[in-house]
């Protein structure tokens, strides 16, 4: 199975890391892949409970990704189903994607351990053994220039 | 955002998957044409074996053969890889800059609660 996996050391106590990650106010601080607003969010943060976050970014596209939180251990663990929509219907064909975090008290505040899972059933083990930034990177950036 | 059905790049994946391929891949990066003769030499494995490889390969989109006369030469076929990075880099982008700005908005809010303690 496909799985992206970043690692952030924050500094501030995992309690405030997980609201950060948890409540409406929080996610419309950070939510999205550029500096484009969050426009909606709606966490019900229970396990079989929703979430909704829809974001437009700075080109004008708006995106809404919602799915169900299937683990909830404030404040050390979080896992949540995960599927883009558009207008209600699933952007992207194909499976529920996993989003599973780990949140991990250390000296300086919280090591955040994010793990995006089921993405593909077959770019995984490429992404195990070569890294995100590895080979395949180098063949990228020569097609890039091409 | 992605201009390839799901069922291709399924296949773009499965075919880089094997180090051997991505070998092939990699040569012929270097190379601009390669005959399969000559691809097939620095591996340990039977010229039949090589050609399996390429097979998957081309059913992927990631190269091209032509036949001059007796030679078989190889070609790579640069857009499916590219779209099949695109869409993986989608989720790298988005989940990296989110991380960085929930970063920033957790030690924010550590300052404040370590401010309020003080007060306390």
């Amino acid at each position: 199975m496909t799985s992206l996996t970043i690692v952030r050391r924050i500094a501030a106590r995992p309690s405030i890391v997980f609201d950060a990650l948890t409540t409406p106010e929080g996610i419309a601080c950070w939510w999205g892949p550029d500096d484009g607003p969050v426009l909606l969010a709606e966490t019900d943060l229970r396990v079989g409970g929703r979430f909704k976050v829809r974001f437009r970014m700075l080109d004008g596209s708006e995106h809404e990704s919602s799915g169900e939180y299937l683990e909830v251990d404030r404040p050390v663990r979080l896992a949540m189903s995960w599927r883009w929509t558009g207008g209600g219907e699933p952007e992207e064909a194909g499976e529920e994607s996993r989003v599973e975090i780990d949140l991990r008290p250390i000296e300086t505040g919280t090591e955040l351990t994010f793990t995006h899972a089921r993405l593909k059933s077959e770019a995984s083990r490429i992404s195990h053994e070569e890294g995100w930034n590895g080979a395949l990177d180098k063949l990228v950036r020569h097609f890039t220039v091409i | 955002m992605v201009k390839l059905p799901e069922s291709d790049l399924d296949r773009v994946f499965a075919a880089l998957v094997d180090p051997t391929r991505r070998a092939i891949l990699a040569r012929l990066e270097r190379e601009d044409s390669v005959s399969v003769t000559e691809l097939a030499r620095p591996f340990a494995i039977k010229l039949p074996a090589v050609m399996k490889h390429l097979d998957v390969l081309s059913d992927a989109g990631l190269i091209a053969r032509s036949k001059t006369g007796r030679t078989v030469a190889v070609r790579l076929v640069p857009a499916p890889m590219e779209e099949a990075m695109n869409w993986l880099r989608r989720y790298e982008r988005f989940w990296s800059a989110s991380l960085d700005r929930l970063t920033a908005y957790a030690e924010a809010e550590e300052r404040v609660a370590v401010a309020r303690e003080n007060d306390a």
